[in-house]
């Protein structure tokens, strides 16, 4: 019951500060309200019980992708101008619709095996498990250490004065 | 009713569609990247309720795939920034609808 209240009262937050995003002119107080949605989504994730999902959406999230994203709002200095909307706004509202439309139909229509399991016990250890050990996602984690660093040397690389 | 994986799905698409719009309507580079972290998280919400309502023989793969997807989103954002960058000093703008040079 506990987790019912907390799912809808974290469901509406996240969706008024996601409409907030993308609905003010100013900027930096768009990236202001995206903060508040990742820590919805933080909440989010403990409700489903991934404990471990959740400090990692407030460090990588909250702490890492909105310091980027402010410091890039500072570098370009275009909160006078904001962030109007372009002439596609209505095309891109019908386009917007339609797919949640078309999404929540399959949703429901849909007969998911769902059940509800026991809340698990801290899912670090599963997490590490199917992450390092035997039969489990090893490759995809070597893959993602290259990826991360082609991502910082191509920023580095991208950003240098010449 | 109580809550239940219908309910996070939906959520998930909501936000998604959120997302969507914001990317597609937007003229601030930087408000179509805020917008497409969104539509990350949404699907990252997914997967999780994934695995956290379906009961499957390799148990949390689902949260193994957001953990993917957070690394990912978290080099497309340093990437995606630092490319604004760079286009804002060559061009002081960072308009798309006026970044068109290899536009037919």
């Amino acid at each position: 019951m506990g987790l019912d209240i907390a799912f809808w009262i974290l469901a509406v937050v996240s969706v008024v500060a996601a409409l907030t995003v993308v609905s003010l002119r100013n900027v930096f107080r768009a990236a202001l309200a995206l903060v508040l949605c990742f820590i919805v989504i933080a909440g989010l994730y403990i409700t489903l019980s991934a404990d471990f999902l959740a400090a990692i959406q407030i460090l990588v999230y909250v702490g890492a992708i909105s310091i980027l994203i402010i410091l890039g709002i500072m570098l370009t200095r275009e909160i006078e101008q904001g962030s109007p909307s372009n002439q596609f706004r209505i095309p891109a509202f019908i386009v917007a619709v339609i797919f949640l439309g078309a999404v929540g139909y399959a949703l429901l229509n849909t007969a998911w095996p769902a059940v509800t399991p026991a809340l698990m016990a801290p899912t670090t250890e599963t997490l590490a498990g199917q992450l390092f050990g035997e039969n489990g996602f090893i490759l995809v984690v070597e893959i993602t250490a290259v990826l991360l660093l082609a991502a910082i040397l191509g920023a580095i690389v991208i950003v240098r004065e010449k | 009713m109580s809550v239940g994986l219908e309910h996070y799905l939906i959520l998930s698409a909501v936000l998604f569609s959120i997302g969507l719009y914001g990317a597609l309507a937007k003229r601030n580079a930087i408000t179509i990247l805020m917008s497409i972290e969104i539509m990350l998280s949404a699907v990252n919400i997914a997967m999780v309720s994934f695995s956290r309502y379906v009961v499957s023989p390799a148990p949390l793969t689902g949260q193994v795939f957001a953990i993917f997807i957070m690394a990912v989103a978290a080099a497309e954002a340093a990437v995606g920034l630092a490319i604004i960058i760079a286009i804002y000093r060559g061009r002081g703008t960072i308009d798309p609808t006026k970044i068109d040079l290899m536009k037919w």
